[in-house]
């Protein structure tokens, strides 16, 4: 075209970033690459292909790793981990200081290589993902640095295996490597097969840093290589970001092995319009939402919930937005959507869309390529019924559906297995705070979509997985408290006699459950004795059953949530204050049961009271944070409840049961206990200070029955958020393999007796929300 | 100064009223006005973004360029305004760039939008204009504050216009917005546009006193329905005058004017913008939000007396390969 015709026309032309230096690389390396192990890269193996998405070319070949090359990277970071972690936090904090300062150096050779790998625009290359991977290394060299002073009670988990996935190659790597190795830990990282090279890249920036052999070791593969990570006995903790059904899998291959666990997983974010919004610019946000990185991402914002007193108009806008993308050559940097990451998740994208679209109309105002790219596209006119609303697509696909009133959007926004992360748009700062916490996300951004930054915590609740990554927060996730455990003894309750002692009237000991004593669904019980022989009275065998109603009252309790914590303080103080005037009976009731001396028993009252008073006085003062993101606005970190928590309780008759609900109840989550094995009844006492402390009902629920048989039931119940267990039986890991259902949090003492601190209580307690509030008039 | 290229344009081919549908406003409605909503955050995003998300390269960057200066007001508007000044920025408007330069880029010749002048040079501008094509757009209204009294602001746009100037920039009364006259603004717009009779109106909101964007959007809004041909953020002297926020937040308002009144109403950035950049962003800015319709001096202009010389710049770049130098191109 010459310059008179582009003069009329006002077309934009092209304007490619050059792959030159990139390719070079590539050839310099000979276009085939071993993996990084102990500092050193290995030797090729058996190979795979990685391509360029967008043209289909093979960039290079990358190394199958066998089980022998996984064991060996293993063995690199075990070896290298306790001298890592003894160099000190300051030490380590060089380190990535120096990773960070490369990754800057070479940014724009990342940018360029990860838009030839991935498909995604070199424009998001270079200003979103490599600016936030430098951001991520700076922000955790400064978390190194403070770690001995700010974190003198946590220590490094050891060797962690990280497993990332394709969207953001990358930067995932850096949301893994960052805090783990500067928290202490040593990593074995496994990139997604499809998007290996900036991975590899990075290795050689390891070596240019200096970073001691062994700290980080990168192996390449496919999901046999991962599985192969997940199984290793010689690893301590396993990080994975990607699928669902992965991440369940992992769940379950993990149960019971003692590896610490996070998910970062799918969702299906809803992108919620209010009528008093800033309409184009919540139009804007989409594209931010759902076409950033081909809508491959896992928070993209793909269930549209729009006002109904908008949607018409809003809809009409949004398609001629949508007609003004750009699609194509990822290198442009004038394209808006680039390609899809391979022709596998392309025919996956067009499969769901053909074969499920049906019921919508599908809006699609630009069309595509030739080759690995799939349309924006938009579908209207679905409802919560229809699949596509509750899928996860993975591609540049928003499906949209309309609501009524705040309380509905709610509804319909909770209403999915996924809590990732959720956009809300309104003018109205009451609508925004108010909705925000009622939201089932890990992340809400409002008036906003896709915000990332170090400093805030970052990943989802239900079946989005569970840890936080960023912030303070995120460092849970690679240290473990300085605590010495011991092995649980499982103590055995007395038998019963062979001649039968029975003193006094009868006494029922039932369950608890929604504020009223219940019997038993099964109609069985079991006598409970002294250790003379007495009769101490009986008590029901729960089931199944009575789980599931237990569950139902906890779920109905939900108003404790939002109670406020000062009620929540008095309530428990009342609780202690009640339990110590009954300090004498309940001494009693422990000896007998467990025929331990009367100091001890005394002291087990007092704990308990303790304890009761400790998590009173910390229901208003575990504060939230406002985190400080390069952003005019704000970033809240609000503790929220988890809800509804399942807890095996330990076998101190009393103190047992009252470490589990106190911290849990203080932080508005509501408890079904199960009491101690072997002696419950200084349990079932226990509800009678509950019913005359005005605690609401359904809040408090407690259990009596064997624990190996209820622990299949507590785990896999879906409307459970999370299950602890502190049980002398040996149930941890048939909770954690069935906790794989609806991915809720476990806590589980893997037979071990820990002394936790109240901060260790409190963090299991509590779900971080980030809510992004950015403004500005 | 040299007319003889350009003798076969058309008389006035930069104004709106040749090619579209004048805008005759719309009865005020408040609901619609003061429904508006702005958000900053998001819309200082969108402007952050956009610059990175639609790069213009080579012959394409030169032809917007160009085009850039086919949609320039030329002006001049200082107290120390000359007849012989006037005169210089006209003959620099008929031939904005050196002749050599277009002929590398194979181009005819092309002119700047109009040229933009205080009441007093309009009859100097007109004349020194003459067979050009080149409208002459006066600054009427008690320019910058409009604060004289409304009837000597409606008197001086008649002159104005009977001195030949066939585009009127005026300016809003800022009270009006600030106080939450909405009526009076629509009335005083009414006004205005009714003295310009057959002259096209570009309304000056002054942006940077209006303390919000979403008093410019409503702002924009009454404007639009009291018959403005063009919105125009700044009489560029403001503090603060034309920036991007402030232009997606004033375009978006002409996009909803026209999808709901089928009339399309014209784009005035002014004041602060010299870089030739700058000015590819705005462009691409229209493109994105408006449309290429909107891509032509009867529907965009930039109000800007600095730019011309750094585009002009930039074109001897394209050329030559060379960075140039401000002395090579002759002043205006």
């Amino acid at each position: 075209m010459t310059v008179k015709e582009i003069f009329e026309t006002m077309e934009y032309g092209d304007a490619p970033e050059s792959a030159a230096e990139a390719l070079r690389w590539l050839v310099d390396n000979g276009s085939r690459f071993g993996h990084f192990i102990g500092g050193q890269t290995t030797e090729v193996g058996t190979t795979f292909e990685s391509r360029n998405p967008a043209t289909g070319e093979v960039l290079a070949h990358i190394s199958q790793a066998s089980q022998a090359d996984v064991d060996l990277a293993v063995a690199a970071a075990k070896a290298a981990q306790k001298k890592w972690e003894k160099i000190g936090g300051k030490a380590r904090a060089k380190y990535l200081y120096a990773l960070a300062r490369l990754v800057q150096k070479h940014a724009r050779l990342f940018s360029v290589l990860e838009s030839l790998d991935n498909g995604k625009p070199i424009r998001e290359a270079r200003d979103a993902d490599i600016p936030l991977v430098a951001r991520h290394f700076y922000y955790h060299a400064g978390m190194a640095q403070l770690m001995d002073e700010e974190l003198p009670d946590r220590a490094p988990l050891g060797v962690c295996g990280q497993i990332i996935p394709w969207n953001f190659p990358l930067l995932m790597l850096a949301w893994k490597i960052a805090p783990a190795i500067a928290m202490g830990n040593t990593v074995v990282l496994k990139p997604a097969e499809y998007t290996p090279l900036t991975a590899l890249l990075f290795a050689q920036i390891c070596t240019e840093a200096g970073l001691p052999k062994g700290v980080v070791n990168i192996v390449t593969g496919d999901g046999a290589v991962g599985e192969m990570i997940v199984a290793h006995n010689d690893i301590d903790k396993i990080a994975f970001t990607g699928s669902t059904a992965v991440g369940r899998r992992i769940r379950q291959a993990t149960a019971g092995s003692g590896k610490s666990l996070t998910l970062e997983l799918g969702g299906k974010s809803p992108y919620v319009v209010f009528e008093d919004a800033d309409i184009d610019s919540a139009i804007e946000g989409l594209v931010d939402a759902i076409f950033f990185n081909q809508g491959q991402v896992c928070c993209a914002g793909s269930r549209l919930l729009v006002q109904e007193s908008i949607a018409e108009d809003f809809h009409n806008r949004l398609i001629a937005r949508m007609a003004k993308l750009r699609i194509g050559n990822p290198l442009d940097k004038s394209i808006d959507v680039g390609a899809i990451v391979d022709p596998a998740q392309l025919s996956r994208i067009t499969q769901m869309i053909e074969t499920s679209a049906q019921s919508g109309k599908v809006h699609q105002p630009v069309a595509a390529p030739e080759g690995c790219f799939y349309p924006p596209t938009l579908i209207t006119g679905l409802h919560g019924s229809d699949s596509l609303m509750q899928e996860e697509i993975f591609g540049p696909v928003l499906v949209s559906t309309t609501f009524r009133t705040q309380a509905e959007a709610v509804q319909v926004a909770n209403n999915t297995r996924f809590g990732l992360a959720a956009s809300v748009w309104t003018e109205n700062i009451n609508l925004a705070l108010d909705i925000a916490p009622k939201l089932a996300a890990g992340v809400v951004w409002v008036n906003g979509a896709n915000m990332f930054d170090a400093a805030a915590g970052f990943g989802g609740l239900r079946e989005s997985g569970f840890g936080r990554e960023g912030g303070w927060e995120g460092l849970q996730a690679y240290t473990k408290p300085i605590v010495k455990g011991k092995a649980v003894k499982a103590p055995k309750a007395f038998d019963k006699p062979q001649v039968l002692e029975v003193e006094g009237l009868d006494r029922t000991a039932k369950m608890y459950i929604g504020g009223k004593q219940a019997r038993p669904d099964s109609g069985y019980s079991k006598g409970v004795y002294s250790s003379k022989g007495k009769l101490l009275g009986h008590v029901g065998i729960g089931s199944r059953k009575d789980i599931r109603n237990a569950v139902e009252a906890a779920r109905g309790a939900a108003g404790w949530a939002k109670a406020s914590a000062h009620l929540r303080a008095q309530i428990l103080y009342y609780i202690g204050e009640n339990l110590s005037a009954r300090s004498d009976e309940f001494a009693a009731r422990i000896q007998a049961m467990t025929g331990t001396t009367a100091g001890k028993a005394v002291q087990e009252v007092t704990d308990a009271i303790e304890t009761l008073f400790t998590f009173a006085a910390w229901c208003d003062k575990l504060d939230g944070a406002a985190k400080p993101v390069p952003m005019r606005g704000v970033a809240l970190a609000m503790n929220e409840s988890l809800g509804v928590i399942g807890a095996f309780c330990d076998d101190r008759p009393l103190a047992g049961l009252v470490e589990v609900i106190a911290p849990a109840i203080a932080m508005g989550n509501r408890v079904v206990a199960v009491a101690s094995d072997a002696y419950q009844l200084a349990a079932t006492d226990f509800y009678q200070v509950l019913d005359t402390s005005d605690l609401p009902a359904g809040v408090v629920n407690i259990i009596t029955g064997p624990h190996d048989a209820l622990a299949e039931t507590m785990a896999g119940h879906m409307d459970i958020d999370a299950v602890w267990s502190f049980s002398s039986s040996d149930i941890s890991k048939h909770i954690e393999f069935e906790s794989a259902s609806n991915l809720k949090r476990t806590w589980v003492n893997n037979g071990m007796d820990r002394g936790y601190s109240a901060r260790d209580w409190l963090a299991q307690s509590v779900e971080v929300k980030t809510v992004w509030v950015p403004y500005g008039e | 100064m040299t007319t003889t290229d350009i003798t076969t344009a058309s008389v006035n081919a930069h104004l709106p009223q040749v090619h579209e549908p004048r805008n005759t406003g719309v009865p005020l409605d408040l609901d619609w006005a003061l429904g508006a909503q702005a958000n900053t955050s998001a819309i200082e995003r969108r402007c952050a973004n956009l610059p990175a998300r639609r790069s213009v390269k080579k012959d394409h960057q030169a032809a917007w360029l160009l085009k850039a200066i086919t949609m320039i007001d030329l002006t001049t508007l200082s107290g120390d305004d000359t007849a012989e000044r006037v005169k210089r920025l006209c003959a620099k408007a008929a031939n904005p760039v050196r002749r050599d330069i277009l002929d590398a880029l194979d181009m005819g010749p092309i002119t700047t939008g109009a040229v933009c002048v205080y009441h007093d040079m309009v009859e100097t501008a007109v004349t020194a204009l003459e067979g050009t094509g080149i409208p002459v757009a006066a600054v009427s209204t008690g320019f910058p504050a409009g604060l004289s009294p409304l009837h000597l602001r409606i008197q001086e746009i008649q002159e104005s216009v009977k001195a030949g100037a066939t585009e009127i920039d005026i300016v809003i009364s800022r009270r009006h917005v600030l106080s939450g006259n909405w009526q009076a603004l629509y009335d005083e717009m009414r006004a205005f546009r009714e003295a310009c009779g057959e002259a096209h109106v570009k309304a000056i909101l002054a942006t940077g006193e209006l303390g919000s964007l979403r008093n410019v959007a409503r702002a924009s809004y009454i404007c639009m329905m009291a018959g403005a041909d063009f919105i125009k953020t700044s009489t560029g002297k403001e503090s603060v005058n034309a920036t991007l926020p402030v232009s997606l937040t004033m375009i978006r308002a002409i996009r909803d004017y026209h999808a709901r009144t089928g009339f399309r109403v014209g784009y005035k950035p002014a004041g602060g913008i010299s870089k030739a950049k700058d000015s590819l962003v705005y462009l691409s800015l229209i493109k994105e939000e408006l449309g290429a319709h909107w891509l032509q001096p009867h529907m965009f202009r930039f109000g800007a007396s600095s730019l011309l010389g750094d585009i002009e710049r930039q074109l001897e770049h394209h050329v030559t390969g060379h960075y140039s130098a401000a002395y090579r191109h002759p002043i205006g």
